[in-house]
């Protein structure tokens, strides 16, 4: 660009020069490919740790609370969760809103971040996107069991039946079942296409130490892959178009899912803002919910080398950011409630912040107006358990913004003849606190049989990786 | 005693920018049935072995259009062909509230074109391949690169691609058995 513009006239300007930043190192002590392959490798080659197998039991057991809601809710009805007019959408649809948006951030770490080429992603990539699948896992439990007769949940797809009813495509709800499934098979298959390298990896170590089994196994999802530049280069391209298309995916689920409310009527939902305020808040709680998973991982497999300082600042600012973006949006609602004159909107935010349910409003915006600030100081950004801690308010703090805007909304809607209020029952509290076992079990098997990084993409960022010896 | 028959030779290269120079080398010495094999992408080893771009994008564009096409019809078939019903007196078809769906139809569409596409050109899953039995294969995918010229390239000579690959600074040069 410089080259093109002429200096105007004054000497200075042609002894300016840019500023040249070095760039940030990826992958600390000079680690060479052998070193990153038997890391990776290694974790997964272990014995399994004795602290895998309490945590899987104590995640089992979690899990099962989901199970024994599940099956309480189907043997009796739906009843047995506390909904009762008008709070006809409660913790299930919070809770549905809240495991999809976490799953937000592994796209925007596999998919957004590629194409703005962020290298630091390679490294925390990986287990972003299994976070992302196993949140989507969660996340569909509500709506399908919200149904109430599951058994008739393929009613949600366009399946012809004896009834001959077909689906109202004009719902927003509808949007969501095409979106949520679409965002749950293109996760899936973006996570195995970044797999299959290291999966051949796996096969070919396995052969070599004689363990045909797991040889044949890894060697079967690895699908003869065998490092070919000839198919690497399909496979980058591929790759590309994948992430170029996840990035209007993620964009445009939780979208939909804010079509959801914003679609309808009721004061508190119908608004414009909505679509990019719950983009935002998605990203935000799939980042918190990133460095509650790697920090841990990080210390306990000792990958500092590979996640740095560098990776715990860049997604600390993300955090920052979107949480900075959310806390606006808030702002905005209440500016527009006001500016907006409508009587039904000022009064329902107004509500939402003084009125019954305005703990659950205080706390969302301590956690997500305020956690976040924290991340402007380096100080707090290289405290990795002060950060951990701050993650945990992330989530929480965004699961109160979805009960927030559901529950407050629908409790005090146009008629004050049918307000009320709404408090969980037992069974849906179970229900939630189970899916935490769930996607915890889904996760700790991952940890054990998966390599958590993908190794071919971390190589490719070392200086080693670069055939003209520069260094990048 | 039958001698196998050969696939070709292999030589390994310790650093990128060593497999780099070699693939021009034997770019510019004609061969075209020949590869690399790295435990990464190698950024530019494209160029340096005269490959052209990637196909994968056709099959995804044709993924994309079917998709979007298929959301477009099946609504406007559910919703006003097969059972027409009036809902909040809104139109039995229009292209804006089919678009939802049909967006996320494209994606999806896209995105298993493009990996069957990605496969299919690749030629996978082929789960057995003549160098993955050569004991040298375990680092393939882990530490070291390697280029490979099947003895079925129109120029391949025994003993010339030998001399080709050990100038262009390749060790440990050995046959692989088809």
């Amino acid at each position: 660009m410089s080259s093109h513009i002429e200096p105007a006239g004054h000497p200075l300007l042609a002894e300016v020069n840019p500023v040249a930043i070095p760039r940030q190192e990826l992958v600390h002590h000079g680690r060479d490919f052998h070193w990153i392959t038997e890391k990776v490798c290694g974790i997964v080659e272990a014995k399994t740790p004795v602290w895998w197998w309490w945590c899987f039991g104590v995640a089992a057991f979690v899990a099962s609370f989901t199970v024994a809601g599940l099956i309480y809710l189907v043997g009796t009805g739906v009843g047995v969760w506390g909904h009762a007019n008008p709070v006809n959408w409660a913790w299930d649809i919070v809770n549905f809103v809240f495991w999809i948006g976490i799953g937000h951030a592994g796209t925007l770490i596999s998919a957004i971040l590629c194409l703005l080429r962020q290298k630091w992603r390679t490294s925390i990539n990986r287990a972003s996107e299994a976070m992302t699948i196993f949140a989507v896992v969660c996340a569909g439990i509500f709506p399908v069991f919200h149904v109430g007769r599951v058994w008739m949940a393929w009613y949600l797809f366009p399946i012809p039946n004896a009834n001959y009813i077909w689906q109202n495509f004009r719902s927003p709800l509808e949007w969501d079942v095409f979106a949520v499934s679409t965002y749950g098979t293109v996760s899936v298959l973006f996570w195995y296409v970044g797999l299959l390298p290291d999966l051949g990896t796996m096969r070919d170590r396995f052969t070599a130490a004689g363990n045909l089994l797991k040889a044949r196994l890894y060697g079967f999802f690895a699908m003869g892959w065998r490092g070919s530049n000839r198919h690497w280069a399909n496979y980058e391209m591929a790759y590309l178009i994948l992430a170029g298309v996840a990035t209007p995916l993620v964009l445009s689920v939780h979208t939909i899912v804010s079509f959801d409310f914003a679609v309808s009527l009721i004061p508190g939902w119908h608004t414009t803002i909505f679509p990019p305020y719950f983009v935002a808040g998605a990203i935000f709680s799939g980042f918190g919910m990133v460095m509650t998973l790697m920090l841990p991982l990080r210390a306990i497999y000792r990958l500092e080398d590979l996640i740095t300082q560098y990776h715990i600042d860049c997604m600390c600012k993300i955090t920052l950011a979107t949480g900075t973006m959310v806390g606006y949006a808030y702002a905005m609602e209440f500016f527009i409630a006001w500016y907006g004159a409508n009587p039904y909107e000022g009064f329902a935010f107004i509500n939402r912040a003084f009125g019954h349910y305005a703990w659950a409003y205080w706390i969302m915006i301590t956690c997500n107006v305020i956690t976040p600030q924290f991340f402007w100081s380096r100080r707090v950004r290289e405290n990795t358990t002060l950060v951990w801690i701050l993650s945990i308010f992330v989530n929480v703090g965004m699961w109160f913004e979805r009960f927030v805007i559901i529950v407050t909304s629908l409790a005090r809607d146009f008629l004050p003849s049918s307000w009320g209020y709404y408090s969980p029952s037992i069974v849906e509290i179970f229900t939630f606190f189970g899916t935490f076992g769930v996607f915890s079990v889904l996760f700790l098997l991952f940890i054990r049989f998966v390599p958590i990084m993908p190794m071919s993409e971390v190589k490719a960022v070392i200086p080693q990786a670069d055939p003209h010896g520069t260094g990048h | 005693m039958t001698m196998k028959k050969s696939y070709g030779l292999i030589a390994a290269f310790d650093s990128t920018p060593a497999l780099f120079r070699a693939c021009e080398q034997v770019r510019d010495a004609g061969y075209t049935r020949w590869d690399a094999t790295t435990p990464f992408h190698v950024h530019g080893l494209d160029a340096a072995m005269g490959m052209r771009r990637s196909k994968v994008p056709r099959f995804s564009l044709a993924g994309g259009v079917a998709g979007f096409i298929t959301g477009m019809s099946m609504i406007w078939f559910v919703d006003a062909f097969d059972y027409p019903l009036i809902v909040g007196g809104k139109p039995y078809f229009s292209p804006m509230f089919a678009f939802p769906v049909s967006y996320e139809l494209t994606i999806l569409f896209t995105a298993f074109a493009t990996i069957g596409g990605m496969f299919l050109l690749n030629k996978l899953p082929m789960h057995y391949h003549p160098l993955m039995k050569a004991p040298q294969f375990v680092r393939a995918m882990d530490d070291r690169f390697y280029v490979v010229i099947e003895a079925a390239d129109p120029k391949f000579h025994a003993a010339q691609t030998r001399a080709l690959l050990a100038q262009a600074g390749g060790q440990d040069i050995a046959e692989l058995e088809e």
